[in-house]
């Protein structure tokens, strides 16, 4: 299997006021294409860091990261948001939905982006399949907190990628429709083959993955392979 | 608290005082100014007229004049003024002066300031002139050189800087030269029957004026002879520069009109995201008046630092007007410090932030605790009694104010209403043209030029507002372009060969062959040859003009009384005339009146309609008149226009001068013409029309400047609006910016999106306020001047564009960190 994210000796530091603080320090690993990969640790322990680095949302101060074979320091910003539309998804807590555009639109941003001809086509059958077919000309206002997370679930998959980075993905979500975009994702995952980088501070969800990567105060911890059910 | 509060927002409150600085800084300058100007008229009166009261009239002083003037003490000074070509020596140049012919040591109050110093006190003794020192400078005249008036040559004693009673642009036209009266009957040049003006000039401190100007003043009326004292004269003069002054502070209340739409808006973003925070005080006990008092203290204090420091830079501003002005006002202005402008940018500072600011800060009345748990959805019902209020506050206070500036009602109703529909049309066409973006969205556009439409109506968006802020900016602008345009055109010369472009005054009629005979071996034509007959209005509908002078009730206007008339006799309409009323008539019936025509303001003013009778002094002789028909006069035509006209056959053997007009191709044959004229008929004027013109153009170039100078404030408040309302959203759009960049949008697409953005805002708010300012234009050109009006490109090709590029410019300045940065550090950078 080859391997479309690895990380070597990643070292990340915020400057606050007149100090120095280290977020991330000395953080390597790697995963394979079609994994699936949690990340967890306490509230402040780099988790979001982590992944707004491995995604190239951010510089590291030290380190190498190697994204789908290429080496995100090597690229400008330019650069790496190409790679990230051809290439990346993206699931966030808070949805990070554009309020100005419709279901639909929303789901159709990364390949208008590409500038595809398909768009709205491919976006209206995402949206079928995560159940909001007949909600495609709805504002985000106007969803639930599920049916926008559902919304971003489709956005994330709308350009096929190799890779998809969620960040607490039903951190706003209750119990039981939490479960449904989890589901949601892992099929998607199984359906088109794509990789699974999950943030999350629940440990059952972290366990359904085939790996785990424990941080705590800005190092691993851990780097657990977990029997998958 | 509120201080605490307003801490954590200190750059957001900052840029919230800075909408209303320069519209402070407007208002006290032209206000403290203004007054300033009031004072130094009141203080400089005396030396403004040179005396403490004057008699003047277009003839010698007859009989009874001089009695009156023996009754009051007999006149100190006295003075002949006439216009009339004055030849100089140096360069072989003539030139169109006033000649001031002065008797006795005038002025008594003031000076004449002169380049040597001692000209004014030995130019009497030493039979020489004083010469404007515009003159002396165009001509490269030294003192020492000699001018010729008439037969007489006088040599140049100083060149004259400034002279009572020699103010104002007049001067520009026809610039002084003083002489000693005694050398003027011997001139020629006082054969010219009516076109002299006689002044008497008294010193006199402890006379009582008011009463003169109550006792005497209408016996001299009846004589044709006017008095006028120093302190009618600047009150005259005062009244003229204050409504100059109302205007500018207009357009400077304009400008802080428009900061506090700023602040209005600013507010209510700030407000609406404060809403959390009010309802978790509320939680916590905090009472309805506490909240709203925490907000309503941090835009009061505000206010009021924005005003002290609009104060401030008001009456820094203000020393730059004596230098902008200098050109119209008639003596240096001494500036100091107005109290009153100073309470007034205060109180305008707090008053009008807070007056604009209580829309959105109600909100905070109304907010609920449960806030804190579940988002209330809209405030508008409970709110919209006390927002009703206050809309009716501000229009209120906007009206008040207007009439405390303008001291006339109807003015202060007209100004409001115009505000309200400038303001609701450049609003109305904001909030349609969303609608209709809505509704015929452009589906098939690329997805940045989408993405750019929708973030027009995004939530929190400040599109009414930016599109205000920059429609009323263009609208003053284009406004201003287009009304000295078509004030230019109007008076524009043609070049055709048929067009007068040098007009001859005072030809006697002994003299009229000769003259002629002087410009036609030249190879130029006689375009007109026209006599004009001076004469006074006696009777009106057979009451007498004292009569009707005395009768406080009438409503006839005042200078019909006392006019006089210049008359000519034609038998045919000018193409430039219309006849609105009755039939032009050429016959006359030795036993009936004689059929005149009248042009439509005088018939108005002297409230006469067809088949009035009027009865005229010709001189000395009544001439009975009926009004036989009624024109339109195109004034504004470069021509001579007159009010009435007699027909052929009536004054041919009245005591007459004439006027002849002809077309020189260029200055060289221009200048030559006059030399010759100068030389052979030391009594004629003789007026080059595209000198007069280039002063007028020039005139109206300075008066636009000032007026531009004043909308520059609301340009720059515009601007400072559209900072502070890029500033509010500028989170948010960087947010959706940074979404973007992460779900892959490459710099070139961000960079479309924000600049196709600003480019709809400057464009539409532009475009839509030179279309306002077409209409408002139009109207004026209408109303106004009386004029046609064909507008002019210019402001379509470098107004709309250059204030398009501008808000673009502000727009992409704001999204450079979201271009190179990594999306996460944009936003810890922006979040914080």
């Amino acid at each position: 299997m080859t391997k479309i994210l690895n990380v070597d000796n990643l070292r990340k530091t915020y400057t606050s006021g007149s100090k120095n603080l280290t977020v991330l320090d000395a953080i390597s690993f790697s995963i394979e294409a079609g994994d699936t990969f949690a990340i967890v640790g306490p509230s402040g322990s780099g988790k979001t860091t982590l992944l707004g680095l491995c995604a190239g949302l951010d510089r590291s101060d030290e380190g190498t990261i190697s994204l789908c074979g290429q080496e995100l320091g090597a690229l400008n910003e330019d650069e790496r948001a190409l790679l990230r539309n051809q290439k990346v998804g993206f699931i966030f807590q808070d949805f990070q939905l554009l309020s100005t555009l419709t279901a639909l639109e929303n789901v159709s941003v990364p390949l208008e982006l590409q500038g595809a001809s398909n768009a709205a086509k491919t976006a209206m059958e995402l949206l079928e399949k995560v159940g909001l077919g007949d909600r495609h000309d709805h504002y985000p206002t106007q969803l639930s907190g599920v049916e926008q997370q559902r919304v971003a679930l489709a956005r994330a998959f709308s350009n096929a990628p190799d890779i998809l980075f969620a960040d607490e993905p039903t951190g706003n979500l209750d119990e039981e429709t939490g479960e449904k975009v989890i589901k949601l994702l892992f099929d998607l995952n199984t359906e088109m083959g794509t990789t699974l980088v999950i943030v999350t501070h629940d440990l059952e969800l972290a366990h359904r993955n085939n790996h785990v990567l424990r941080l705590k105060g800005g190092k691993i911890i851990a780097n657990e392979t977990t029997t998958v059910s | 608290m509120a201080w605490r509060d307003g801490k954590a927002s200190g750059k957001r409150l900052l840029l919230f005082m800075a909408s209303i600085i320069l519209g402070i800084a407007a208002v006290v300058s032209i206000q403290s100014f203004s007054q300033n100007l009031e004072e130094n008229i009141g203080l400089q009166s005396k030396a403004l007229m040179g005396a403490d009261f004057l008699i003047d009239s277009n003839q010698p002083a007859n009989e009874r004049v001089v009695q009156l003037m023996d009754s009051l003490g007999g006149f100190n000074s006295m003075e002949v003024k006439f216009a009339s070509m004055a030849a100089f020596s140096k360069e072989n140049a003539s030139k169109l002066v006033q000649v001031r012919g002065i008797e006795g040591r005038f002025p008594f109050y003031g000076e004449l300031e002169t380049v040597p110093k001692g000209a004014a006190n030995t130019y009497q003794k030493q039979e020489g002139a004083l010469v404007d020192a515009t003159v002396m400078l165009q001509f490269g005249l030294q003192p020492g050189d000699s001018v010729t008036l008439g037969t007489l040559r006088f040599p140049i004693i100083g060149s004259l800087v400034s002279a009572p009673g020699s103010t104002g642009i007049g001067t520009s036209v026809a610039p002084p030269v003083l002489i000693p009266f005694r050398f003027l009957a011997n001139s020629g040049l006082l054969d010219r029957g009516s076109r002299l003006s006689y002044a008497y000039y008294f010193q006199n401190p402890k006379a009582d004026l008011q009463k003169l100007d109550e006792q005497v003043d209408p016996q001299l009326d009846a004589e044709n002879a006017d008095m006028d004292t120093h302190t009618s004269t600047s009150e005259r003069l005062g009244r003229r520069y204050n409504n100059v002054g109302r205007f500018l502070n207009l357009v400077a209340f304009i400008a802080l009109l428009l900061g506090c739409v700023g602040i209005a808006s600013s507010v209510h973003i700030y407000i609406k995201e404060k809403l959390r925070s009010v309802a978790v005080l509320k939680c916590l006990g905090a009472s309805r008046k506490q909240t709203f008092l925490i907000y309503l203290i941090q835009i009061a204090g505000m206010g009021f630092i924005g005003g002290a420091i609009g104060t401030l830079l008001g009456l820094l501003l203000q020393q730059t007007f004596p230098l902008i002005l200098q050109e119209f006002l008639p003596f240096d202005v001494v500036i100091g410090t107005s109290v009153q402008a100073i309470l007034i940018g205060l109180l305008l500072g707090v008053f009008m932030s807070v007056l604009f600011a209580l829309s959105p800060l109600i909100n905070t009345w109304y907010v609920s605790p449960l806030q804190v748990l579940r988002k209330q959805e809209s405030l508008e019902s409970e709110s919209r009694p006390a927002q009703l209020a206050v809309l009716l506050a501000i229009v209120l206070f906007v009206f008040l104010f207007a009439y405390w500036l303008l001291q006339n009602f109807g003015f202060a109703v007209g100004f409001v209403l115009g505000i309200a529909v400038t303001f609701a049309i450049l609003g109305g066409v904001a909030i349609v043209f969303m609608r209709l973006l809505k509704r015929y969205f452009p589906k098939s556009w690329s997805f940045s030029a989408r993405q750019s439409l929708l973030n027009l109506y995004r939530p929190n968006n400040q599109t009414a507002v930016l599109i205000l802020a920059i429609g009323i900016g263009t609208f003053l602008i284009s406004t201003l372009y287009f009304t000295k345009d078509f004030l230019l055109a109007k008076t524009e010369l043609e070049s055709s060969e048929n067009t007068p472009n040098i007009i001859l005054f005072d030809i006697q009629t002994n003299q009229k062959e000769a003259v002629a005979a002087t410009i036609t071996p030249k190879g130029l034509p006689i375009l007109d040859n026209i006599p004009i007959i001076t004469m006074r209005l006696q009777k009106i509908k057979d009451r007498s003009v004292n009569d009707i002078r005395l009768d406080s009730t009438s409503t006839i206007r005042g200078w019909i009384l006392s006019h006089e008339f210049r008359v000519t006799y034609r038998d045919s309409l000018l193409p430039s005339e219309e006849l609105l009323e009755g039939t032009w008539s050429t016959e006359i019936n030795p036993n009936r009146p004689i059929p005149i025509s009248l042009s439509d303001n005088v018939a108005k003013d002297a409230q006469v309609v067809l088949g009035d009778t009027l009865q005229f002094n010709v001189q000395g002789m009544l001439m009975e008149t009926i009004v036989g028909s009624i024109r339109k006069v195109d004034w504004g035509r470069p021509q001579l226009n007159f009010s009435i006209v007699f027909p052929s056959g009536v004054l041919e053997k009245a005591p007459q001068f004439h006027v002849i007009s002809t077309h020189a191709p260029d200055k060289k044959v221009s200048a030559s013409l006059q030399q010759e004229l100068v030389q052979n008929f030391p009594n004629v004027s003789v007026i080059d029309l595209r000198q007069v013109l280039a002063l007028v153009e020039g005139i109206l170039d300075k008066i636009s400047w000032v007026i531009s100078f004043m909308a520059f404030f609301s340009i720059i408040t515009g601007i400072i609006v559209l900072i502070g309302s890029v500033r509010n959203s500028k989170y948010q759009r960087i947010r959706e910016s940074v979404l973007l960049r992460t779900l892959g949008a490459k710099s070139s697409q961000i960079l479309k999106i924000t600049a196709l953005e600003y480019l709809y805002l400057g464009f539409l708010g532009s475009g839509v306020g030179i279309l306002l300012s077409l209409v408002g234009s139009q109207l004026l050109a209408y109303f106004v001047f009386d004029t046609a009006f064909v507008p002019s490109w210019v402001p379509f090709l470098v107004v709309l564009p250059g204030i398009t590029l501008l808000v673009l410019a502000i727009g992409l300045s704001n999204s450079r960190s979201v271009l190179n940065s990594p999306p996460l550090q944009v936003l810890r950078k922006e979040g914080r």
